[in-house]
């Protein structure tokens, strides 16, 4: 009898502190973040979470905080580097403390955006200025501003494409594979290189929905039960340029042991033709080559190989999202960062990326996409929300690497199936859930 | 046992009061000392107040709370959660694919197999005279100590194309050029693999321990009557480490059940690898599942459970008795 009575006294132990853990923290004020009107009074110590911990290593992060502080004397910042930000930060948004600015990790769901962040200001203001902002548009207000985007597309080494004979980028997917195979026969090196161990450079093809129709709401148009692998949409489009170039045989022979950092020497000696990759990759492409004494100039961008009369299109996406945590003391100080980071800190063109700020320039790395007149399609977001609700519900994963790992491994037949097996399976998941979720 | 133990306490008790001399109501003896015997009852209380404080907060009350989650939608962050009562349970019972994974249980269970008699095979040999028992000893124990991240990445380079395996394999005039971690089958043998030449040397020190415990004479005894290694090992080592050796039979079921680290570490789950915990870790961080994850989680709990409960009524723990 005694084991029973603890033994129930621990559940009820047990039961209390469940319960009161759940009892939630009262709603805290939904004022808007806004920047202070006087940048020399304005004051406070406020901590930024990145995941630039490279940055914060190098020093980089300090000397932007020293620039901030000869315009904002009094505000001090630190900054907390996260190794598995995604990981760490999604634990710590459990309590109030998760720094004063932080970049909206993705596992947040776009309407709780109101619950954790701080309002910016109107969307119709901030979309005036900063590309990108409706991405974290909720019921008319803006809860983060980009650090940068990119534009997408391939990562190529231009001798070796030049040493296959190759000079024009091609037009067609059929194009491409064909340019891949000459590389292939003429050079011996592997024409394009998936990144499969690592994950999440085959999730960047994602990046590309909309540089196939030339259309800013085509992430939009996913969200229903709208068959998002139909023949001929973006993303059969670009699934089955993966699964054409897999099954030909022009990619890595084992991508079960790829890896992300040789792979970017590689590329630069010319040992791989082409990869999937932002364009935020150009300028460590760059360093890798310096470093393995190539000629830098060699790495060249090319957009997704689609023809339209627009001409090529490659979509813009936003990077982390920085927004002010809505439990902070000090919103004003965290405000004046963002700004001034996204604004006046130089941080995007450093990293060759494309810019928030609507009026800057195109980054050097982009050069080429502006020489040729290559369309930036800046894909609105509006939808995003309810896109990713289903790509949950259905369990597939746009932005996880699983789904397309498993086209990888059908394409070199270590699983069964076919491409239209595979988009018709993807299909009936989608608009599942789509139905689910839409009732 | 345990009711052996139980038996004793209850004389000792019993036994108590008449130590204590002749009297007649039993209550004049307590008087001076209530305050102190209630004192003393509560002694083991104190001294287990810290441990059981550090037991429920990190053990039974994430369980509670994970149970809690269970039968909610949560997503894991959002401060909002509804109660959806048995659905998640539904959900995983109505999906064949989520527990289509269990069946890369079945290459980590031979593996365990496999492992055990490698174990009790080195733990045999080497707990007779032997040259250079100790460096053995030592050798086989040894990657039990490193840590399962290095092995990952250690086995990632091994089994790499071109790497450690085939370069070994060429010395023998093989040259497979076998992407050995790129179909499903070979993926699974090779984490398989890692598996055993991870967690041998556990099981080889466990037995080593309980064969070690073997008095030496009753080897003596045998050698004189005239019996043969193997028949010594049949008939002395065998028995009596039996509780030991279904201890790691039990602990093999519900590791092979719950693998994680391996292949998490070298292949994400992908190309038909992924476990039931790997499943449950991405349905909770990838698709932002934590209620359905959280369900998964106790049906793996309980699934473990019932099998443990099984075995224990098969193979019931008997007292070893050797002499």
């Amino acid at each position: 009898m005694g084991k029973t009575r603890t033994l129930t006294g621990a559940f009820l132990t047990i039961a209390t502190l469940t319960v009161t853990g759940c009892s939630g923290s009262g709603a805290p004020s939904a004022e808007t973040a806004s920047a202070p009107a006087d940048a020399s009074t304005a004051s406070g110590t406020i901590t930024v979470l990145t995941q630039r911990t490279d940055l914060i290593k190098s020093g980089a992060m300090k000397a932007y905080a020293a620039e901030f502080n000869k315009v904002y004397p009094k505000i001090e910042v630190k900054f907390e580097g996260l190794t598995d930000y995604e990981g760490e930060v999604k634990i710590r948004m459990n309590t109030d403390k998760y720094g004063d600015v932080l970049m909206i990790p993705g596992a947040v769901a776009k309407n709780d955006y109101p619950k954790f962040f701080a309002p910016l200001g109107s969307s119709i203001e901030m979309s005036d200025k900063y590309r990108f902002s409706d991405k974290s548009e909720v019921n008319g207000k803006t809860y983060g501003i980009a650090q940068f985007g990119t534009a997408n597309g391939f990562v190529y080494n231009k001798a070796l494409w030049k040493r296959a004979g190759v000079t024009a980028w091609p037009r067609t997917p059929e194009e491409f594979i064909a340019d891949l195979r000459a590389i292939k026969s003429k050079t011996g090196s592997t024409p394009y290189y998936t990144n499969f161990k690592d994950g999440w450079p085959l999730v960047q093809w994602s990046a590309n929905i909309g540089s196939v129709t030339c259309s800013e709401e085509a992430n939009n148009k996913l969200a229903g039960p709208v068959s998002p692998w139909k023949s001929g949409s973006e993303l059969a489009v670009i699934d089955s340029l993966l699964f054409d170039i897999v099954k030909d045989g022009l990619s890595e022979k084992d991508p079960s042991t790829t890896n992300w950092e040789a792979s970017k020497s590689k590329l630069a000696k010319g040992e791989i033709g082409s990869m999937m990759v932002g364009s935020w990759a150009i300028s460590q492409m760059r360093d890798a080559a310096e470093k393995a004494g190539k000629n830098p100039d060699d790495i060249g961008y090319m957009p997704v190989p689609v023809q339209r009369e627009e001409g090529q299109c490659a979509t813009l996406v936003s990077d982390y999202q920085q927004a002010v945590n809505i439990h902070s003391d000090h919103k004003e100080a965290a405000r004046a960062w963002i700004d001034w980071f996204t604004d006046k800190s130089g941080y995007s063109a450093k990293e060759g990326a494309v810019p928030t700020l609507k009026s800057a320039p195109m980054p050097d790395t982009l050069k080429e996409f502006v020489d040729n007149d290559v369309t930036f399609v800046e894909r609105s977001e509006s939808k995003t929300g309810a896109v990713n609700d289903i790509d949950k519900a259905a369990e597939i994963g746009l932005n996880t690497p699983d789904y397309r790992q498993k086209l990888v491994d059908i394409a070199r037949g270590a699983q069964k199936g076919t491409a239209e097996s595979y988009f018709a399976e993807l299909n009936k998941k989608w608009d599942e859930a789509a139905k689910t979720i839409g009732s | 046992m345990t009711e052996t133990t139980e038996a004793v306490s209850v004389k000792t008790h019993r036994a108590t009061p008449s130590r204590r001399g002749p009297s007649p109501t039993g209550d004049s003896p307590r008087v001076p000392g209530s305050r102190g015997r209630t004192l003393r009852r509560a002694t083991p209380w104190l001294f287990l107040a810290a441990p059981l404080a550090l037991l429920i907060t990190f053990t039974y009350v994430p369980v509670g709370n994970m149970i809690y989650y269970s039968f909610t939608d949560w997503d894991g962050i959002s401060p909002d959660r509804n109660f959806t009562g048995l659905d998640n349970y539904v959900q995983i019972f109505t999906r064949p694919e989520l527990f289509r994974v269990f069946f890369v249980s079945v290459y980590y269970l031979a593996a365990s197999a496999v492992q055990i008699v490698i174990a009790l095979y080195f733990a045999t040999v080497l707990s007779f005279d032997l040259r250079f028992r100790n460096l053995f000893k030592g050798l086989l124990f040894f990657p039990y100590l490193i840590n399962g991240v290095a092995i990952g990445f250690v086995f990632l380079y091994f089994f790499q194309d071109g790497g450690t395996l085939d370069t070994v394999l060429s010395w023998f005039g093989q040259n497979p050029g076998h992407a050995w971690l790129g179909d499903p089958g070979s993926a699974n043998t090779s984490l398989a693999g890692v598996s055993v030449w991870r967690y041998t040397g556990l099981n080889f020190v466990l037995f080593l321990g309980a064969i070690q415990s073997i008095p030496g004479e009753l080897y003596e005894a045998a050698q004189l009557d005239g019996a043969t290694r193997w028949q010594q090992f049949r008939h002395i080592i065998a028995p009596s480490i039996r509780p030991v050796l279904s201890l790691s039979v039990i602990l093999a079921i519900s590791g092979s059940l719950a693998v994680f680290e391996i292949p998490w570490i070298m292949t994400g789950g992908a190309t038909g690898t992924s476990t039931f915990v790997i499943q449950t870790v991405k349905l909770a961080f990838q698709f932002n599942k934590t209620g359905l994850a959280s369900a998964a989680a106790v049906v793996l709990l309980l699934i473990i459970l019932l099998i443990t409960w099984i075995q224990r009524r098969l193979v019931p723990d008997e007292k070893v008795d050797l002499v």
